[in-house]
């Protein structure tokens, strides 16, 4: 007997639904207990939320797919406008539509969008089926028009349709009530999957070669190892993925058998860290991962992305660049005892400079003119330094490098006020 | 606001010179002509010549990253079929391509890139910039336009009537357009028996190059990779990001979870340090090309390189600007030619000419050191000035000839020495020797006592370099050279072989001691040892290799004499470094205030010409109202501002318009406030 239960669609149907959504049978007959039986009007707006990869997509896709349920599949990333989320729409319910029509809608506002709808679910089969409007990434939606979010909610009533819309995201319901108040949609929540639906779900689709048991022990390593730095499952299985070759290698060159599992996690563990520190973080590209696999051990020759971190300035961007931290990091009103050359007697106040100092890194850089950032360059310089337009030109191609940031407006021409944004460690870099 | 010089900005203002170079001189003589079209053909040359080397410089990065697309596409392929299944999430192969910060520089390798990308692995190449991409939809349009455009060159019969109509812009177009494209090649290959195939496969990968990855908003960047990463399947996009500082941007820019979707390899493009030497390597050194900077110059344009942009353009459009300032000013120039035309230009010079060469400093002190009757005719019968002018750019032109091997030879010394006392590299080497007499330096000093330390192999190396640079340097002189090199390096193999006889016998005081086992005796060898290796005469090898300096030093004393010390450098040298740093270094602030405070320095009105303290009248009102606004303090009441600036400019109308007038004057001379 399946876990899921329902009676209005078959059991092998919900048997076979089963098998492709381990781990989420509840959620799934939440969900079916929803939509109840096809014709049967659903909730207007079903909102499902969780974390990143937490089978939210698949489930709803699965789900539609196997019960053969009609549906309109749209991620709003990438349609970022309302216009091309609406009219996306209404292309992907041209499918259903029993005259094949192939021009071009154009569909600028709702109101548009409602009337459209109505003409393309007027044929039979639409009529008596609920028709599902799944927005993946939904949290975009907040971002277009004000209209938007609401007029989704209540699609059931606007169009006067059997239809209910969907709304998948990472984000909770409170971040996306409007302020004006709107329908509130059935809220369903989507849980982390635990280590051990990990397990089950990664050792699911093990390779024919070997046994599952083989690949369920090599899972189990994996998990021990990333567990604790990545609970994310597609993350996981491209990593499953990269270095099942090397877990194999013991077996295919005949020195170990596959119930040896103590000497296969001897071979694998260490390449596993290191894999964790390299392409988890793609530091190194997985395809560079793979060449290394073959010829063995040449990790040195790689370096990773982090360890080109030095960059190479001109002689004069340098100066510029530490002045800039020297002016984003100290108070203006030391200036005058750092950068002057008589600038009286030095108070003692040590103690409160010290105090200054950890405060200031905590508090982050602050913004400083253009004229400050010059009279410190003039002063930490040796040589007389012409305020030419190739220094002026250098502050803005730090800007570009992001290096330094422009604080304010851009039209503000008289006074620009910049940020450094680079760390301590680079500016010691630069200082050397 | 300030004006920052512009490329383009340049080129007009020298094009402007040369016309202004050009209908001045009429008068002078048909020569400008001749001038200009030698300095154009010169251009000419060393543009191309700068090009090829960019391009050979380039060649090994392209080819890494043409192996990369290639590859990452092959995959695509064949990944299909067998790896979909496990591989759901499948990465978007990317190159991370580091420039170095010398942003200007990056346009002309990106134009390249994409064509050397055209032709090699896929007609599909958008060039993005992060100006025209404030949001991910202009994104898509411009890659969209690109894309679409770049199909129009291969076919355009057909196609053009979809880019007509205004397409929905989205990945879902671009993916139907990709689809129709890649559809249609197939068909069509078969019929042209694969001609298209053999340069690209069926499906080529559709490249996005990402031109400066630091300008880019994170958002942006973010919502097309997470976009276009749910679309790998159909769509084989490949990403390069064009990045200035370090890759560290792309942690910083992109969170983890878009990140994962990548497929990030590495590409380092050559420093442009190294462009920069192998450029002057090339170009400025060699006697291919008559021109030649003076060494200020040349240490103008350098300073500008290392201090200020790191860029080999503007080091080029630098050297540009010599070479036409130079053509300009400098009417001896005509001589500044391939050496067979020489001949003919020197015959040709008229009689102005001439007297301009007996004007030429090098020139009088030359007469002055030959005989007097000599020293008459030199100065006043033409032909025979043309005689010795011909002779003495023929002594310049060996002298161009001979230099270069022996600094290259220098350079081979210097550069192995520890703490480089004379620059690590062949340029600071150059300016080293323009400056002044080389020898006559510290650094030389110190350098020569370092190369007398140096060891056998060390020296033996470098001496077979030396030998291979002289022999492959054109000069005829230098056959005694390379004799006299071979017949030191035969002498340190003799010295090798006997010090393989030697030996035996250098083993002997330590084999006693060995033997001598009381103290006494001990104490007392190892005393002789110790003064015998102090006063120990030189051995045969440091004889030899005091010898080998030597020489090299008596090489360097005749060949690397500075420029300056010859007869007519100034026709083929550019010497006037105030002139180029003035073009170079703009000064916006100070161009400000002396155009407002002193406007006859830029507009050349007699009537503005003022003798500085009082505010004339004439002068514009933007000059007047900057001068009044210098006379006060901090803050300027703005009421007392336009009552002065309103005395000014009445104080000369006041005269001849009576009081009412002056009411009315008062709207137009308000305007500025």
């Amino acid at each position: 007997m399946p876990n899921i239960e329902y009676p209005a669609y078959p059991a092998d149907t919900l048997l076979q639904l089963e098998s492709l959504v381990p781990c989420r049978e509840s959620q799934v007959s939440m969900l079916l207990s929803i939509f109840g039986e096809r014709h049967q009007f659903s909730f207007p707006s079903i909102f499902i939320y969780g974390h990143t990869s937490s089978g939210k997509t698949y489930v709803m896709q699965t789900l539609l797919n196997t019960l053969k349920l009609p549906h309109v599949f749209v991620n709003c990333v990438e349609h970022f406008t309302s216009r091309l989320l609406l009219e996306e729409i209404l292309i992907q319910l041209q499918k259903y539509s029993e005259t094949e029509q192939t021009s071009h809608v154009s569909c600028d506002n709702f109101n548009d969008f409602v009337r459209y709808f109505k003409q393309a679910v007027a044929n039979k089969e639409l009529q008596d089926q609920t028709l599902y409007i799944v927005l993946d990434r939904a949290e975009q939606l907040r971002e277009m028009e004000a209209n938007i979010l609401p007029a989704f909610l209540r699609l059931q009533e606007l169009t006067d349709r059997n239809v209910t819309v969907v709304l998948l995201s990472e984000i909770v319901w409170e971040l996306f009530r409007p302020n004006a108040g709107c329908f509130e949609p059935f809220t369903l929540y989507f849980p982390d999957y635990s280590i051990g639906h990990l397990q089950k779900i990664l050792s699911q689709n093990h390779p024919s070669e070997y046994s599952g048991d083989f690949y369920a022990a090599y899972i189990n390593i994996l998990l021990g190892v990333f567990y604790m730095v990545c609970r994310d499952l597609k993350e996981l299985q491209h990593l499953a993925v990269l270095n099942f070759s090397k877990y194999c290698e013991p077996v295919v060159r005949g020195e170990a058998n596959e119930r040896d599992t103590r000497k296969l996690w001897k071979n694998i563990e260490p390449h596993l860290k290191k894999a964790m520190q390299t392409v988890y973080l793609r530091e190194i590209s997985s395809t560079q991962w793979k060449r290394l696999q073959h010829d063995e051990g040449e990790l040195g020759q790689l370096k990773g992305l982090s360890a080109h971190t030095h960059v190479e300035l001109p002689y004069y961007s340098k100066f510029l660049l530490i002045a800039a931290y020297l002016a984003s990091y100290n108070p203006v009103r030391t200036d005058k005892r750092f950068f002057l050359k008589h600038h009286g007697k030095i108070r003692k106040t040590n103690f409160m400079k010290k105090h200054e100092k950890t405060s200031n890194h905590l508090l982050g850089p602050k913004p400083f003119p253009l004229d400050r950032l010059l009279a410190i360059l003039y002063s930490i310089v040796d040589k007389r330094v012409a305020p030419t337009a190739n220094i002026f030109s250098q502050i803005t191609s730090l800007v570009t490098l992001q290096l330094l940031s422009i604080v304010g407006h851009n039209d503000q021409l008289d006074g620009p006020r910049y940020k450094c944004t680079v760390s301590l460690d680079f500016i010691r870099a630069v200082a050397r | 606001g300030c004006f920052v010089f512009k490329p383009s900005a340049k080129r007009r203002r020298v094009s402007q010179k040369k016309d202004r170079g050009l209908g001045e001189s009429i008068g002078d003589s048909e020569d400008t002509e001749l001038r200009f079209v030698t300095c154009q053909s010169l251009w000419a040359q060393i543009k191309a010549k700068t090009e090829q080397i960019q391009e050979d410089l380039n060649k090994q990065l392209f080819d890494n990253l043409v192996n990369f697309l290639k590859l990452s596409h092959s995959e695509f392929q064949e990944k299909t079929a067998e790896q979909t299944c496990r591989m759901k999430s499948r990465e978007i192969p990317t190159a991370a391509l580091i420039l170095g910060v010398n942003v200007t520089d990056h346009d002309l390798t990106f134009r390249s890139l994409s064509e050397v990308l055209q032709n090699n692995v896929s007609p599909y190449v958008a060039l993005l910039e992060a100006k025209d991409c404030p949001g991910i939809k202009n994104l898509i349009q411009k890659l969209m336009g690109q894309l679409m455009n770049c199909y129009v060159d291969v076919e355009d019969e057909d196609y053009v009537q979809v880019s007509q109509k205004r397409i929905r812009c989205s990945m879902n177009s671009i993916i139907t357009w990709y689809e129709s494209v890649t559809k249609k090649t197939e068909s069509t290959t078969p019929s042209e028996k694969g001609t298209s195939s053999s340069r690209h496969w069926q499906s080529p990968p559709v490249v996005v190059i990402f031109k400066d990855m630091e300008s880019f908003t994170t958002k942006v960047l973010q919502d097309f990779i997470v976009i276009s990463g749910q679309h790998i399947h159909e769509l084989p996009l490949v990403l390069i990001f064009g990045i200035a500082t370090s890759p560290m941007i792309i942690h910083s820019l992109l969170p983890h979870s878009v990140s994962s979707l990548l497929c990030i390899e590495l590409f380092q493009s050559l420093s442009c340090k190294e462009h920069l030497s192998t450029v002057i390597d090339q170009v400025l050194l060699p006697t291919d090309f008559p021109f030649k900077l003076g060494e200020k110059v040349l240490q103008v344009l350098i300073n500008v390189f290392l201090y200020h942009d790191f860029s080999v353009q503007n080091f080029i459009k630098g050297f540009q600007l010599c070479l036409v300032e130079h053509f300009f000013s400098q009417p001896l120039s005509v001589l500044c030619c391939q050496k067979e035309d020489t001949k003919k230009r020197v015959n040709s010079l008229t009689h102005e000419q001439c007297e301009n060469v007996r004007r030429l400093p090098s020139f009088r002190s030359y007469v002055e050191s030959q005989a007097s009757e000599k020293q008459v005719a030199l100065l006043t019968e033409d032909d025979i000035l043309k005689g010795i002018i011909q002779k003495l750019l023929e002594d310049l032109n060996v002298y161009h000839q001979n230099y270069l091997p022996v600094l290259r030879c220098l350079h081979v010394f210097t550069s192995s020495l520890p703490k480089y006392p004379l620059g690590k590299q062949i340029m600071e080497l150059h300016c080293a020797c323009l400056e002044n007499k080389v020898w006559e330096t510290k650094e030389y000093e110190s350098s020569l006592q370092l190369a007398r330390m140096l060891n056998k192999s060390d020296l033996v190396t470098m001496l077979q370099q030396c030998v291979e640079i002289f022999v492959s340097s054109s000069g005829k002189e230098f056959d005694k050279t390379v004799e006299k090199l071979k017949e030191f390096l035969t002498q340190f193999q003799k010295l090798e072989e006997e010090a393989f006889q030697e030996r035996d016998v250098s083993v002997s005081p330590q084999k006693e001691l060995q033997k001598k086992t009381d103290l006494y005796h001990l104490q007392k060898t190892l005393l002789e040892l110790k003064d015998s290796r102090r006063s120990k005469k030189l051995t045969k090898f440091e004889m030899l290799r005091f010898e080998v300096v030597d020489y090299i030093d008596s090489l360097v004393r005749n060949y690397l004499i500075p420029a300056h010390h010859k007869t007519l450098h100034e026709i083929v040298y550019f010497n006037r470094a105030s002139v180029l740093r003035g073009h170079l270094n703009a000064a916006p602030r100070t161009a400000l205030h002396t155009a407002l405070n002193n406007p006859y320095s830029y507009l050349k009105n007699q009537a503005l010409k003022s003798d500085g303290g009082s505010i004339s009248n004439k002068a514009p009102d933007i000059c007047i109202v900057y001068k009044l606004h210098l006379e006060c303090g901090r803050l300027i009441n703005l009421v007392d501002w336009l009552e002065a600036f309103s005395t000014v400019v009445m104080s000369v109308e006041g005269q001849n318009a009576d009081a009412a007038s002056s009411d009315q004057m008062d709207d137009t001379i308000q305007y500025p406030f």
